[in-house]
């Protein structure tokens, strides 16, 4: 394996809270990422992701552990270390006081580009993220999606090694994400380091070649995708409703059906290598759910399996 | 660098090291500034306000005080009865110094909340290269900037209505600027400490800008209020500020010391306000 471009051993962040123990945000992740690599940390809300990515972003000082970014220690070299990433904050911060291209002919200068360079750049990247016609907008009136294209443009002007997005399509509508993750997809194909945090599963499961999953400040499990669901799941989930009030008594009756059984308020999931099998079963023993959905597992199933809960509540 | 070790070779290490600090090295010497270029050009978008209050200000206070009210205080007190000079004299250049502070007043606060809070820029600023201090620092020379070209317009001005006996008055000029920023910084510090702005900055507004211009010897000496009162003037950066321009635009006898004072205090201020709005900025987005 290359020398990691990021690499996080013990890292640890809390907040101090008055009269009260400290509040422990990350709480010892280790973890490393390989350059050209699509890393996730996958997790729900709370889970510390964002202070992670602050610590790599170099601008949240970590409260003890180790890190590295492309070699060096954000503490010391926080305005190098940042001259190489690009940030996509969960909030947008465009400034709305300027005109889309002006944004990012105002950030290119931030990494102290010369303005010709910058206004070439700036072009290119309206052109990526498909706003060339909108150069002259005002950022208020571009949609959540449009606005999240420029701030990932943004986030390019300096021709970054990483790039960190943190929830980047949270509040888009279907399309608008689409549209999101094919840009991002050609990124990744370019090769640029993508390190990005989500809720969202399809999220992780479309766009990360690794991934942590984290809940409470600490890694739950590591691995790719595909791996992560072969090993705390099963192929298949077969889920039924039986009714609010009926899935309790219904559970207690179908103990031992595949390879296990959650019982959720609105469901029950039959985890199984036949989804179709077990169906016909509960049919056979005269059950019959108002609804039922055989699907391919994924990681929200992993999460849930390895937390006992949902990753959106 | 971190003791912990990934198997990076120390050659990459050092030409990481070497390409990233290539990379930084222009931000964390001119940073302020392309904060201040930013500042510019979200001016740019009200370059009509920053013009009309520059030209329209001098015109207006000038005119109506200097002028009308001049003509007052001359007709019943004399052509000398303030400090040895006529009226307009007297007040032109507490009017030049207020000026700096009505655009303190406006740039080191909406700007700031908007920074953290409302269009949170700062927090994209930090981002990148740039260095909390230094998002302060272009603030401080994008406002310096826009005060320099207000007072020297005001100054103009009151060339144009023979309001300057005195040959080094253009030095008032840049006692303005000194009084606007050494206000402007702790107010900018002040406002930098807001989570939420639920009127505070109305309340300066208010309840320190107001009584502050109407209590620093700008309309009439200081002397003039009873001696319990005096304390307002001596705390006064406006104050400090006004009698110092009076040196400079017409000779208005006080001791050397005394405008020593002066010149110590507004620096003072701005150190302090500036270091302190520097501390904050740096508590706030390191999150």
């Amino acid at each position: 394996m290359p020398a990691p471009v990021i690499a996080t051993q013990n890292l640890v962040k809390s907040y101090p809270v008055k009269n009260s123990k400290d509040f422990v945000a990350v709480d010892g992740i280790s973890f490393e990422v390989a350059p050209g690599e699509s890393f996730g940390l996958l997790g729900p809300n709370g889970a510390g992701k964002s202070t992670t990515m602050r610590m790599i972003g170099a601008v949240s000082t970590r409260t003890s552990g180790d890190l590295d970014v492309l070699g060096l220690d954000p503490n010391r070299y926080g305005p190098e270390i940042r001259s190489q990433l690009g940030v996509v904050p969960q909030e947008n911060n465009l400034d709305l006081e300027l005109k889309v291209r002006e944004n990012l002919l105002v950030y290119g200068r931030y990494f102290g580009l010369p303005r010709a360079r910058v206004a070439r750049r700036a072009d290119e990247l309206l052109e990526f993220a498909q706003l060339a016609d909108k150069a002259g907008a005002k950022v208020d009136d571009l949609s959540g999606g449009m606005k999240r294209r420029l701030t990932i443009a943004r986030a390019l002007i300096n021709d970054p090694r990483i790039l960190l997005l943190d929830e980047p399509t949270t509040g888009l509508d279907p399309q608008a994400r689409h549209i999101l993750w094919d840009r991002l997809f050609r990124l990744k194909e370019q090769g640029t380091t993508l390190l990005l945090t989500t809720h969202y599963m399809d999220e992780a499961e479309q766009l990360c070649d690794r991934l942590v999953v984290v809940d409470k400040g600490r890694i739950m499990a590591e691995g790719s995708p595909a791996d992560l669901i072969r090993r705390y799941s099963s192929r298949e989930v077969l889920e039924v409703r039986f009714g609010s009030t009926q899935n309790a008594e219904v559970a207690g009756r179908i103990q031992g059906y595949g390879e296990r059984v959650d019982v959720l308020p609105d469901r029950i999931l039959v985890y199984s290598d036949s989804g179709e099998y077990e169906l016909e079963r509960m049919s056979a023993a005269g059950l019959h759910p108002i609804t039922s959905l055989v699907r391919r597992a994924s990681l929200e199933d992993v999460f849930l399996r390895l937390t006992g809960r949902n990753l959106i509540e | 660098m971190s003791n912990f070790q990934h198997g990076v070779s120390d050659s990459i290490r050092s030409q990481t090291l070497a390409a990233a600090v290539a990379a930084a090295a222009r931000t964390r010497r001119y940073g302020s500034w392309y904060v201040a270029e930013h500042r510019f050009r979200v001016m740019r978008s009200y370059t009509q306000t920053v013009l009309f209050t520059a030209v329209g200000s001098p015109l207006v206070y000038l005119y109506a005080m200097g002028v009308g009210l001049a003509s007052l205080v001359d007709g019943n007190l004399g052509n000398d009865a303030v400090t040895g000079v006529s009226y307009l004299a007297f007040l032109a250049p507490a009017l030049l110094a207020s000026s700096a502070i009505a655009v303190a007043a406006e740039e080191f606060t909406y700007p700031i909340m908007l920074g953290f809070k409302w269009n949170p820029t700062f927090f994209g600023m930090n981002a990148s290269s740039i260095q909390p201090g230094q998002i302060i620092n272009g603030i401080v020379i994008s406002v310096a900037a826009r005060m320099l070209l207000t007072c020297t317009i005001f100054y103009i001005f009151m060339l144009a209505f023979g309001a300057v006996p005195g040959a080094l008055g253009f030095v008032a000029v840049l006692v303005a600027l000194l009084t606007g920023l050494a206000f402007g910084a702790l107010v900018m510090a002040y406002t930098a400490t807001l989570k939420d702005d639920t009127g505070q900055l109305a309340m300066v507004q208010r309840f320190v800008i107001l009584p502050m211009t109407l209590f620093s010897g700008t309309f009439f000496p200081l002397d003039v209020l009873p001696p319990y009162l005096h304390w307002i003037g001596w705390i006064s950066p406006l104050w400090h500020g006004t009698e110092l321009s009076r040196v400079f635009a017409y000779g208005l006898p006080e001791p050397i010391w005394l405008s020593l004072v002066h010149v110590l205090y507004l620096a003072a201020l701005l150190t302090i306000g500036w270091i302190w709005a520097r501390r904050i900025t740096v508590r706030r987005l390191n999150k």
